[in-house]
Protein backbone atom coordinates (compact mmCIF):
# COMPACT_ATOMS: atom_id res chain seq x y z
CA UNK A 1 0.00 0.00 0.00
CA UNK A 2 1.66 2.97 -1.25
CA UNK A 3 1.24 5.81 2.06
CA UNK A 4 3.98 6.60 4.57
CA UNK A 5 6.70 8.65 3.74
CA UNK A 6 9.95 7.42 5.72
CA UNK A 7 12.29 9.69 4.05
CA UNK A 8 13.02 11.44 7.54
CA UNK A 9 13.36 7.95 9.31
CA UNK A 10 16.98 7.85 9.62
CA UNK A 11 17.87 11.73 10.35
CA UNK A 12 15.09 11.68 13.82
CA UNK A 13 16.20 8.41 14.78
CA UNK A 14 19.86 10.19 15.48
CA UNK A 15 18.40 13.02 16.58
CA UNK A 16 16.66 10.94 18.62
CA UNK A 17 19.40 9.23 20.01
CA UNK A 18 21.05 12.04 20.57
CA UNK A 19 18.10 13.31 23.51
CA UNK A 20 15.94 15.58 21.05
CA UNK A 21 12.34 14.08 22.41
CA UNK A 22 9.82 12.89 19.43
CA UNK A 23 7.41 15.90 18.79
CA UNK A 24 3.91 15.63 20.76
CA UNK A 25 1.02 14.51 18.53
CA UNK A 26 -2.66 16.14 19.51
CA UNK A 27 -4.44 12.74 21.50
CA UNK A 28 -7.95 12.35 21.81
CA UNK A 29 -7.42 11.19 25.57
CA UNK A 30 -10.82 10.38 25.03
CA UNK A 31 -14.08 8.76 26.30
CA UNK A 32 -15.98 6.85 23.91
CA UNK A 33 -18.49 4.29 23.72
CA UNK A 34 -21.13 1.94 22.17
CA UNK A 35 -24.24 -0.04 23.26
CA UNK A 36 -26.72 -1.78 21.19
CA UNK A 37 -30.21 -2.08 21.50
CA UNK A 38 -33.33 -3.99 20.14
CA UNK A 39 -33.25 -2.34 16.35
CA UNK A 40 -30.02 -0.77 16.45
CA UNK A 41 -26.66 0.61 17.68
CA UNK A 42 -25.79 3.95 19.39
CA UNK A 43 -22.01 5.07 19.66
CA UNK A 44 -21.04 8.34 21.45
CA UNK A 45 -18.01 10.29 22.92
CA UNK A 46 -16.77 13.21 24.74
CA UNK A 47 -15.69 16.32 22.69
CA UNK A 48 -11.81 17.02 24.29
CA UNK A 49 -8.53 16.93 22.33
CA UNK A 50 -5.48 17.29 24.35
CA UNK A 51 -1.89 18.04 24.16
CA UNK A 52 0.12 17.19 27.13
CA UNK A 53 -2.14 18.28 30.02
CA UNK A 54 -3.11 21.06 27.26
CA UNK A 55 -6.54 21.13 26.20
CA UNK A 56 -6.31 21.58 22.45
CA UNK A 57 -9.89 21.57 21.02
CA UNK A 58 -12.39 21.68 23.45
CA UNK A 59 -15.37 20.68 20.87
CA UNK A 60 -13.78 18.27 18.42
CA UNK A 61 -15.67 15.44 16.52
CA UNK A 62 -14.58 12.23 17.54
CA UNK A 63 -17.43 10.42 15.95
CA UNK A 64 -16.29 8.99 12.11
CA UNK A 65 -18.27 8.60 8.89
CA UNK A 66 -17.51 5.30 7.47
CA UNK A 67 -20.78 4.49 5.35
CA UNK A 68 -24.61 5.93 5.72
CA UNK A 69 -25.32 3.16 8.27
CA UNK A 70 -21.34 2.61 9.08
CA UNK A 71 -19.99 5.08 11.94
CA UNK A 72 -16.50 4.88 14.22
CA UNK A 73 -15.73 6.38 17.10
CA UNK A 74 -11.75 7.40 17.65
CA UNK A 75 -9.58 7.51 20.58
CA UNK A 76 -5.70 7.72 20.57
CA UNK A 77 -3.79 9.54 18.18
CA UNK A 78 -6.23 12.51 16.53
CA UNK A 79 -4.15 11.97 13.19
CA UNK A 80 -4.50 8.31 13.33
CA UNK A 81 -7.84 7.97 13.73
CA UNK A 82 -9.04 10.68 11.48
CA UNK A 83 -6.96 9.12 8.76
CA UNK A 84 -7.12 5.20 9.34
CA UNK A 85 -10.89 5.91 9.36
CA UNK A 86 -11.46 8.03 5.93
CA UNK A 87 -8.92 5.62 4.66
CA UNK A 88 -11.62 2.26 5.34
CA UNK A 89 -14.49 4.95 4.72
CA UNK A 90 -12.96 5.33 0.98
CA UNK A 91 -12.08 1.05 0.75
CA UNK A 92 -15.25 0.19 1.50
CA UNK A 93 -17.28 2.43 -0.42
CA UNK A 94 -15.10 0.75 -3.51
CA UNK A 95 -15.73 -2.36 -1.78
CA UNK A 96 -19.94 -1.73 -2.17
CA UNK A 97 -19.72 -0.56 -5.64
CA UNK A 98 -17.93 -3.44 -6.50
CA UNK A 99 -19.45 -5.95 -5.14
CA UNK A 100 -23.20 -4.33 -5.67
CA UNK A 101 -24.32 -4.62 -2.08
CA UNK A 102 -24.50 -2.40 1.21
CA UNK A 103 -21.50 -2.53 2.97
CA UNK A 104 -21.44 -4.63 6.30
CA UNK A 105 -19.56 -3.89 9.89
CA UNK A 106 -17.88 -6.48 9.59
CA UNK A 107 -15.74 -6.31 6.15
CA UNK A 108 -14.97 -2.70 7.79
CA UNK A 109 -13.98 -3.83 11.26
CA UNK A 110 -11.62 -6.75 9.45
CA UNK A 111 -10.03 -3.92 6.87
CA UNK A 112 -9.30 -2.01 10.14
CA UNK A 113 -7.90 -4.73 12.08
CA UNK A 114 -5.30 -5.97 9.26
CA UNK A 115 -4.97 -2.42 8.32
CA UNK A 116 -3.62 -1.58 11.99
CA UNK A 117 -1.81 -4.92 12.33
CA UNK A 118 0.15 -4.84 9.34
CA UNK A 119 1.69 -1.42 11.26
CA UNK A 120 2.20 -3.02 14.48
CA UNK A 121 0.62 -0.54 16.29
CA UNK A 122 2.45 2.36 15.30
CA UNK A 123 -0.84 4.11 13.99
CA UNK A 124 -2.22 4.82 17.42
CA UNK A 125 -5.70 4.08 16.93
CA UNK A 126 -8.59 2.86 18.87
CA UNK A 127 -11.96 2.05 17.75
CA UNK A 128 -15.27 1.47 18.29
CA UNK A 129 -17.11 0.68 14.82
CA UNK A 130 -20.73 0.11 15.43
CA UNK A 131 -23.66 -0.31 12.20
CA UNK A 132 -26.55 -1.96 10.94
CA UNK A 133 -26.18 -4.23 7.87
CA UNK A 134 -27.88 -7.06 5.94
CA UNK A 135 -26.99 -9.66 8.66
CA UNK A 136 -27.86 -7.67 11.36
CA UNK A 137 -26.54 -4.74 14.20
CA UNK A 138 -22.88 -4.85 14.48
CA UNK A 139 -20.38 -3.19 17.74
CA UNK A 140 -16.75 -3.79 17.81
CA UNK A 141 -13.86 -1.94 19.10
CA UNK A 142 -10.46 -2.38 17.52
CA UNK A 143 -7.45 -1.83 19.24
CA UNK A 144 -4.65 0.08 17.59
CA UNK A 145 -2.28 -3.03 17.18
CA UNK A 146 -5.09 -5.25 15.78
CA UNK A 147 -7.03 -7.19 18.49
CA UNK A 148 -11.29 -6.62 18.09
CA UNK A 149 -13.82 -7.40 20.21
CA UNK A 150 -17.52 -8.00 19.46
CA UNK A 151 -19.42 -7.29 22.46
CA UNK A 152 -23.35 -5.38 22.96
CA UNK A 153 -21.22 -2.71 24.96
CA UNK A 154 -17.95 -1.26 24.82
CA UNK A 155 -16.04 1.59 25.74
CA UNK A 156 -12.38 2.73 24.83
CA UNK A 157 -9.90 5.63 25.23
CA UNK A 158 -8.75 7.08 28.93
CA UNK A 159 -11.85 7.34 30.42
CA UNK A 160 -12.86 3.51 29.55
CA UNK A 161 -13.33 2.11 32.98
CA UNK A 162 -15.10 5.10 34.18
CA UNK A 163 -17.72 4.57 31.36
CA UNK A 164 -17.81 0.88 32.17
CA UNK A 165 -18.47 1.35 35.68
CA UNK A 166 -22.08 2.80 34.46
CA UNK A 167 -22.24 0.41 31.70
CA UNK A 168 -21.53 -2.55 34.27
CA UNK A 169 -24.12 -0.98 36.69
CA UNK A 170 -26.79 0.31 34.36
CA UNK A 171 -26.96 -1.97 31.33
CA UNK A 172 -29.66 -4.22 30.90
CA UNK A 173 -30.26 -6.92 27.51
CA UNK A 174 -33.39 -5.38 27.10
CA UNK A 175 -32.72 -2.00 26.19
CA UNK A 176 -35.21 0.31 23.49
CA UNK A 177 -33.78 3.15 21.26
CA UNK A 178 -34.16 6.20 24.28
CA UNK A 179 -32.59 3.90 26.72
CA UNK A 180 -29.68 3.28 24.90
CA UNK A 181 -29.05 6.92 24.01
CA UNK A 182 -29.45 8.01 27.89
CA UNK A 183 -27.06 4.95 28.90
CA UNK A 184 -24.65 5.99 26.23
CA UNK A 185 -24.80 9.82 27.16
CA UNK A 186 -24.46 8.51 30.72
CA UNK A 187 -21.26 7.01 30.23
CA UNK A 188 -19.76 9.95 28.39
CA UNK A 189 -20.62 11.62 31.20
CA UNK A 190 -18.91 9.45 33.67
CA UNK A 191 -15.51 9.69 31.86
CA UNK A 192 -15.95 13.53 31.13
CA UNK A 193 -15.59 14.30 34.79
CA UNK A 194 -13.97 11.29 36.14
CA UNK A 195 -11.25 11.39 33.57
CA UNK A 196 -8.92 14.45 32.99
CA UNK A 197 -8.34 12.81 29.18
CA UNK A 198 -12.17 13.79 28.50
CA UNK A 199 -14.16 16.85 29.12
CA UNK A 200 -16.94 19.24 27.50
CA UNK A 201 -19.71 17.74 25.62
CA UNK A 202 -21.40 14.56 24.54
CA UNK A 203 -21.64 13.73 21.04
CA UNK A 204 -24.26 10.70 19.88
CA UNK A 205 -24.75 9.17 16.82
CA UNK A 206 -27.56 6.50 16.22
CA UNK A 207 -27.59 3.87 13.94
CA UNK A 208 -31.26 1.58 13.21
CA UNK A 209 -32.86 -0.38 10.94
CA UNK A 210 -34.42 1.04 8.00
CA UNK A 211 -34.04 4.30 9.66
CA UNK A 212 -31.66 7.05 8.42
CA UNK A 213 -28.99 7.74 10.60
CA UNK A 214 -28.87 10.69 13.33
CA UNK A 215 -25.53 11.88 14.52
CA UNK A 216 -26.80 14.28 17.51
CA UNK A 217 -23.86 16.84 17.57
CA UNK A 218 -23.09 18.10 21.11
CA UNK A 219 -26.56 15.61 22.28
CA UNK A 220 -25.39 17.29 26.04
CA UNK A 221 -23.34 20.40 26.77
CA UNK A 222 -22.91 20.26 30.64
CA UNK A 223 -19.76 22.19 30.59
CA UNK A 224 -20.47 25.48 29.23
CA UNK A 225 -18.21 28.50 29.84
CA UNK A 226 -20.11 30.98 32.01
CA UNK A 227 -19.85 34.90 31.38
CA UNK A 228 -16.10 36.12 32.28
CA UNK A 229 -16.56 38.81 34.52
CA UNK A 230 -14.21 41.56 33.82
CA UNK A 231 -14.44 42.98 30.08
CA UNK A 232 -10.76 42.82 28.16
CA UNK A 233 -11.25 45.55 24.94
CA UNK A 234 -8.91 47.37 24.68
CA UNK A 235 -8.89 51.25 23.92
CA UNK A 236 -7.80 52.10 20.20
CA UNK A 237 -4.09 52.99 20.06
CA UNK A 238 -3.15 50.81 23.19
CA UNK A 239 -0.38 48.19 21.13
CA UNK A 240 2.68 50.19 20.40
CA UNK A 241 4.14 50.69 16.22
CA UNK A 242 6.69 52.12 14.96
CA UNK A 243 5.53 52.62 11.33
CA UNK A 244 2.95 52.10 8.96
CA UNK A 245 2.11 51.30 5.24
CA UNK A 246 -1.32 51.45 4.27
CA UNK A 247 -1.96 49.62 1.12
CA UNK A 248 -5.18 51.29 -0.88
CA UNK A 249 -7.38 48.81 -2.91
CA UNK A 250 -6.06 50.68 -6.04
CA UNK A 251 -2.63 49.57 -5.11
CA UNK A 252 -3.67 46.34 -4.63
CA UNK A 253 -5.11 45.79 -8.56
CA UNK A 254 -2.35 46.78 -9.57
CA UNK A 255 -1.72 43.15 -8.29
CA UNK A 256 -4.99 41.02 -8.04
CA UNK A 257 -8.45 40.98 -9.11
CA UNK A 258 -10.83 42.38 -6.25
CA UNK A 259 -14.40 41.91 -6.39
CA UNK A 260 -16.23 43.23 -3.48
CA UNK A 261 -18.92 41.33 -1.38
CA UNK A 262 -21.55 42.69 0.44
CA UNK A 263 -21.67 42.09 4.34
CA UNK A 264 -24.50 39.63 4.15
CA UNK A 265 -22.74 36.24 5.42
CA UNK A 266 -24.98 34.28 3.53
CA UNK A 267 -23.42 35.53 0.32
CA UNK A 268 -19.80 34.92 1.28
CA UNK A 269 -17.87 32.52 -0.85
CA UNK A 270 -16.60 29.05 0.60
CA UNK A 271 -17.61 27.38 3.54
CA UNK A 272 -17.01 29.22 6.98
CA UNK A 273 -14.65 27.89 9.49
CA UNK A 274 -15.50 26.44 12.82
CA UNK A 275 -13.99 28.84 15.10
CA UNK A 276 -13.32 27.79 18.83
CA UNK A 277 -15.10 29.79 21.58
CA UNK B 1 26.71 17.99 9.68
CA UNK B 2 30.10 16.78 10.49
CA UNK B 3 29.71 15.58 14.21
CA UNK B 4 26.48 13.96 13.18
CA UNK B 5 28.30 11.68 10.46
CA UNK B 6 31.14 11.28 13.19
CA UNK B 7 28.80 10.02 15.61
CA UNK B 8 27.06 7.72 12.98
CA UNK B 9 30.38 6.09 12.36
CA UNK B 10 31.71 5.49 15.82
CA UNK B 11 28.58 4.06 17.17
CA UNK B 12 27.54 2.24 14.12
CA UNK B 13 23.67 2.65 14.45
CA UNK B 14 22.28 5.46 15.24
CA UNK B 15 19.02 5.15 16.24
CA UNK B 16 18.01 3.28 19.37
CA UNK B 17 14.95 3.67 20.69
CA UNK B 18 15.21 1.45 23.88
CA UNK B 19 18.52 -0.22 23.99
CA UNK B 20 19.82 2.09 26.22
CA UNK B 21 18.93 0.24 29.52
CA UNK B 22 18.99 -2.99 27.38
CA UNK B 23 19.47 -5.91 29.59
CA UNK B 24 19.69 -4.48 32.90
CA UNK B 25 16.60 -4.52 35.13
CA UNK B 26 16.38 -1.24 36.68
CA UNK B 27 15.18 -0.38 40.14
CA UNK B 28 13.85 3.41 41.11
CA UNK B 29 12.30 4.70 44.27
CA UNK B 30 10.30 7.60 43.34
CA UNK B 31 9.54 9.59 46.48
CA UNK B 32 7.95 12.35 44.44
CA UNK B 33 4.73 12.80 42.55
CA UNK B 34 2.24 15.92 40.88
CA UNK B 35 -0.65 16.65 42.18
CA UNK B 36 -1.17 19.52 39.77
CA UNK B 37 -3.63 22.60 40.70
CA UNK B 38 -2.42 26.29 40.21
CA UNK B 39 -2.08 29.37 42.87
CA UNK B 40 -2.44 32.60 42.09
CA UNK B 41 -1.59 36.05 43.99
CA UNK B 42 -1.99 39.68 43.87
CA UNK B 43 -1.45 42.48 46.44
CA UNK B 44 -3.12 45.60 46.74
CA UNK B 45 -2.45 49.07 48.23
CA UNK B 46 -3.82 47.45 51.84
CA UNK B 47 -4.80 43.96 50.97
CA UNK B 48 -3.08 40.82 49.28
CA UNK B 49 -5.39 38.31 47.83
CA UNK B 50 -4.22 34.41 47.66
CA UNK B 51 -6.28 31.81 45.32
CA UNK B 52 -5.96 28.33 44.32
CA UNK B 53 -7.69 25.60 42.90
CA UNK B 54 -9.31 22.57 44.99
CA UNK B 55 -8.27 19.64 42.45
CA UNK B 56 -5.79 17.38 43.06
CA UNK B 57 -5.20 15.10 40.79
CA UNK B 58 -2.37 12.20 39.95
CA UNK B 59 -1.90 11.08 35.86
CA UNK B 60 -5.39 11.25 34.31
CA UNK B 61 -7.24 10.76 37.44
CA UNK B 62 -8.55 13.26 40.09
CA UNK B 63 -7.90 11.99 43.66
CA UNK B 64 -10.13 14.50 45.64
CA UNK B 65 -12.62 18.11 44.16
CA UNK B 66 -11.73 19.34 47.94
CA UNK B 67 -8.37 20.03 48.45
CA UNK B 68 -7.30 23.34 49.53
CA UNK B 69 -3.89 24.71 48.97
CA UNK B 70 -3.81 27.56 50.58
CA UNK B 71 -3.31 27.72 54.34
CA UNK B 72 -3.12 30.34 57.11
CA UNK B 73 0.21 30.72 59.05
CA UNK B 74 0.69 30.73 62.94
CA UNK B 75 -3.35 30.85 64.13
CA UNK B 76 -4.36 30.70 67.42
CA UNK B 77 -6.34 27.40 66.98
CA UNK B 78 -6.57 24.58 63.69
CA UNK B 79 -9.22 26.68 62.56
CA UNK B 80 -6.49 29.45 61.93
CA UNK B 81 -8.45 31.83 63.52
CA UNK B 82 -6.00 35.30 64.32
CA UNK B 83 -3.48 34.72 61.75
CA UNK B 84 -2.00 37.38 59.58
CA UNK B 85 0.37 35.56 57.14
CA UNK B 86 -1.26 32.89 54.54
CA UNK B 87 0.99 30.57 52.49
CA UNK B 88 0.05 28.94 49.23
CA UNK B 89 1.72 25.29 48.04
CA UNK B 90 1.15 24.08 44.67
CA UNK B 91 3.42 20.71 43.05
CA UNK B 92 3.35 17.97 45.07
CA UNK B 93 0.60 18.17 47.90
CA UNK B 94 2.67 15.77 50.74
CA UNK B 95 5.45 18.29 50.67
CA UNK B 96 3.12 21.29 50.44
CA UNK B 97 1.72 19.81 53.64
CA UNK B 98 4.25 19.38 55.71
CA UNK B 99 5.86 22.62 54.47
CA UNK B 100 3.30 24.24 55.60
CA UNK B 101 3.18 22.44 59.18
CA UNK B 102 6.61 23.46 59.53
CA UNK B 103 6.45 26.95 58.87
CA UNK B 104 2.95 27.24 61.16
CA UNK B 105 4.93 25.62 63.96
CA UNK B 106 7.79 28.25 63.56
CA UNK B 107 5.60 31.10 63.29
CA UNK B 108 3.79 30.22 66.40
CA UNK B 109 7.10 29.43 68.17
CA UNK B 110 8.44 33.17 67.52
CA UNK B 111 4.49 34.39 68.97
CA UNK B 112 5.21 32.27 72.17
CA UNK B 113 8.97 33.33 72.66
CA UNK B 114 8.91 36.65 71.66
CA UNK B 115 5.22 37.78 72.81
CA UNK B 116 4.25 39.53 69.33
CA UNK B 117 3.39 37.75 65.96
CA UNK B 118 5.92 38.08 63.51
CA UNK B 119 6.16 40.11 60.36
CA UNK B 120 5.49 39.21 56.73
CA UNK B 121 9.23 39.60 55.96
CA UNK B 122 10.45 37.86 58.70
CA UNK B 123 8.61 35.11 58.08
CA UNK B 124 9.69 35.04 54.31
CA UNK B 125 13.42 34.90 55.37
CA UNK B 126 12.32 32.21 57.59
CA UNK B 127 10.60 30.44 55.15
CA UNK B 128 13.66 30.37 52.50
CA UNK B 129 15.65 29.02 54.83
CA UNK B 130 13.38 26.44 55.40
CA UNK B 131 13.24 25.30 51.89
CA UNK B 132 17.30 25.68 51.51
CA UNK B 133 17.70 23.11 54.33
CA UNK B 134 16.38 20.67 51.94
CA UNK B 135 18.78 21.93 49.29
CA UNK B 136 19.43 18.35 48.49
CA UNK B 137 15.98 16.62 48.82
CA UNK B 138 13.87 19.39 48.06
CA UNK B 139 10.43 20.02 49.17
CA UNK B 140 8.74 19.68 45.20
CA UNK B 141 6.31 22.59 45.88
CA UNK B 142 6.10 26.33 44.71
CA UNK B 143 5.01 28.67 47.20
CA UNK B 144 3.73 31.93 47.80
CA UNK B 145 3.40 33.79 50.80
CA UNK B 146 1.08 37.13 51.41
CA UNK B 147 0.35 39.58 54.43
CA UNK B 148 0.26 42.88 55.18
CA UNK B 149 3.92 44.47 55.52
CA UNK B 150 4.79 46.92 58.54
CA UNK B 151 3.25 49.72 56.61
CA UNK B 152 -0.04 47.91 56.08
CA UNK B 153 0.63 47.77 52.46
CA UNK B 154 0.17 44.06 50.83
CA UNK B 155 3.25 41.97 50.72
CA UNK B 156 3.97 39.40 48.72
CA UNK B 157 6.82 36.79 48.54
CA UNK B 158 7.02 33.68 45.90
CA UNK B 159 9.65 30.74 46.14
CA UNK B 160 11.57 28.27 43.90
CA UNK B 161 11.41 24.74 45.43
CA UNK B 162 15.31 25.42 47.27
CA UNK B 163 14.49 28.87 48.68
CA UNK B 164 15.36 31.53 46.36
CA UNK B 165 12.62 34.00 46.78
CA UNK B 166 11.22 37.66 45.56
CA UNK B 167 8.82 39.78 46.59
CA UNK B 168 6.43 40.67 44.13
CA UNK B 169 2.77 42.43 43.06
CA UNK B 170 2.04 39.26 41.34
CA UNK B 171 2.89 35.62 40.61
CA UNK B 172 1.25 32.55 39.29
CA UNK B 173 2.30 29.32 40.10
CA UNK B 174 1.44 25.61 39.25
CA UNK B 175 0.88 23.92 36.11
CA UNK B 176 -1.08 26.46 34.35
CA UNK B 177 1.41 29.18 36.00
CA UNK B 178 2.30 29.54 32.05
CA UNK B 179 -0.99 30.29 31.19
CA UNK B 180 -2.24 32.98 33.82
CA UNK B 181 1.04 34.70 34.36
CA UNK B 182 1.27 36.16 30.83
CA UNK B 183 -2.37 37.70 31.66
CA UNK B 184 -1.22 39.17 34.70
CA UNK B 185 1.78 40.84 33.33
CA UNK B 186 -0.80 42.03 31.14
CA UNK B 187 -3.93 43.28 33.48
CA UNK B 188 -1.35 43.97 36.45
CA UNK B 189 1.66 45.30 35.62
CA UNK B 190 0.04 46.69 32.24
CA UNK B 191 2.47 45.37 30.11
CA UNK B 192 2.66 45.51 26.40
CA UNK B 193 -0.26 48.76 26.91
CA UNK B 194 0.91 51.88 25.91
CA UNK B 195 -1.26 55.24 26.59
CA UNK B 196 -3.27 55.95 23.32
CA UNK B 197 -1.98 58.68 21.58
CA UNK B 198 0.64 60.09 23.73
CA UNK B 199 3.84 60.04 21.57
CA UNK B 200 4.81 58.82 18.33
CA UNK B 201 7.20 55.72 17.92
CA UNK B 202 9.65 55.18 20.75
CA UNK B 203 7.75 58.26 22.13
CA UNK B 204 4.78 56.44 23.16
CA UNK B 205 4.72 56.33 27.10
CA UNK B 206 3.83 53.27 28.21
CA UNK B 207 0.99 52.67 30.88
CA UNK B 208 2.26 52.34 34.24
CA UNK B 209 1.19 50.10 36.76
CA UNK B 210 -0.84 51.17 39.93
CA UNK B 211 -2.16 49.30 42.66
CA UNK B 212 -5.52 48.16 42.09
CA UNK B 213 -8.62 48.17 43.81
CA UNK B 214 -9.71 45.31 45.78
CA UNK B 215 -12.76 44.24 43.53
CA UNK B 216 -11.20 44.93 40.75
CA UNK B 217 -8.25 42.06 41.49
CA UNK B 218 -11.29 40.19 42.60
CA UNK B 219 -12.37 39.66 39.66
CA UNK B 220 -9.36 39.13 37.92
CA UNK B 221 -8.45 36.38 39.82
CA UNK B 222 -11.82 34.63 39.04
CA UNK B 223 -11.65 35.27 35.41
CA UNK B 224 -7.70 34.01 35.46
CA UNK B 225 -9.17 30.44 36.92
CA UNK B 226 -12.28 30.28 35.16
CA UNK B 227 -9.61 30.55 31.61
CA UNK B 228 -7.33 27.88 33.09
CA UNK B 229 -9.79 25.63 33.49
CA UNK B 230 -10.59 26.23 30.26
CA UNK B 231 -7.49 25.03 29.02
CA UNK B 232 -5.58 22.84 31.58
CA UNK B 233 -6.87 19.84 32.48
CA UNK B 234 -5.21 19.47 36.05
CA UNK B 235 -7.36 22.86 36.84
CA UNK B 236 -10.82 22.42 37.94
CA UNK B 237 -13.40 21.83 40.30
CA UNK B 238 -13.36 24.98 42.95
CA UNK B 239 -11.56 28.52 43.72
CA UNK B 240 -10.68 29.37 46.91
CA UNK B 241 -9.91 32.50 47.53
CA UNK B 242 -7.53 34.17 50.67
CA UNK B 243 -8.22 38.07 50.98
CA UNK B 244 -6.11 39.55 54.23
CA UNK B 245 -6.68 42.77 54.80
CA UNK B 246 -6.15 44.81 58.37
CA UNK B 247 -9.44 43.48 59.42
CA UNK B 248 -8.51 40.15 59.36
CA UNK B 249 -8.56 37.04 56.56
CA UNK B 250 -11.23 36.32 54.64
CA UNK B 251 -12.15 33.25 52.78
CA UNK B 252 -14.15 32.59 50.04
CA UNK B 253 -14.97 29.72 47.98
CA UNK B 254 -16.41 29.73 44.49
CA UNK B 255 -17.59 26.61 41.90
CA UNK B 256 -15.07 26.03 38.77
CA UNK B 257 -15.94 23.64 36.14
CA UNK B 258 -15.96 19.66 37.07
CA UNK B 259 -14.98 18.20 33.47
Amino acid sequence: MPGFDFSNYNRNAALHARGVPLPKATSTGTTIVGCIYDNGVVIAADTRATSGPIVADKNCEKLHYIAPKIWCAGAGTAADTEFTTALISSNVELHSLSTGRDPRVITCMTMLKQHLFRYQGHIGAYLVVAGVDPTGVGLYTVHAHGSTDKLPYVTMGSGSLAAMSVFESMWQPDLNKEGAIALCSEAIKAGIFNDLGSGSNVDVCVIEKDKPTQLLRNYEKPNERGLKERNYRFPRGTTAWLNQKVISKEDMKKYVTIETLSGDDNLAAGEKMEVDV
Amino acid sequence: MTSLMDHQARETVGYSFSESTAGVKQHGFYPYTDNGGSTLGITGSDFAILAGDTRSTSGYNINSRMVPKVFKIGGDDETGEGATIVLSVVGFAADGNALKERLDTVVKMYKYQHGKPMSVSACAQRLSTILYQKRFFPYYVHAILAGLDEEGKGALYSYDPVGSYEREQCRAAGAAASLIMPFLDNQVNFKNQYIPGSGEGHALAAKKPEPLPLETVKGLVRDAFTSAVERHIEVGDNLQMVIITKDGIEEVYHPLKKD
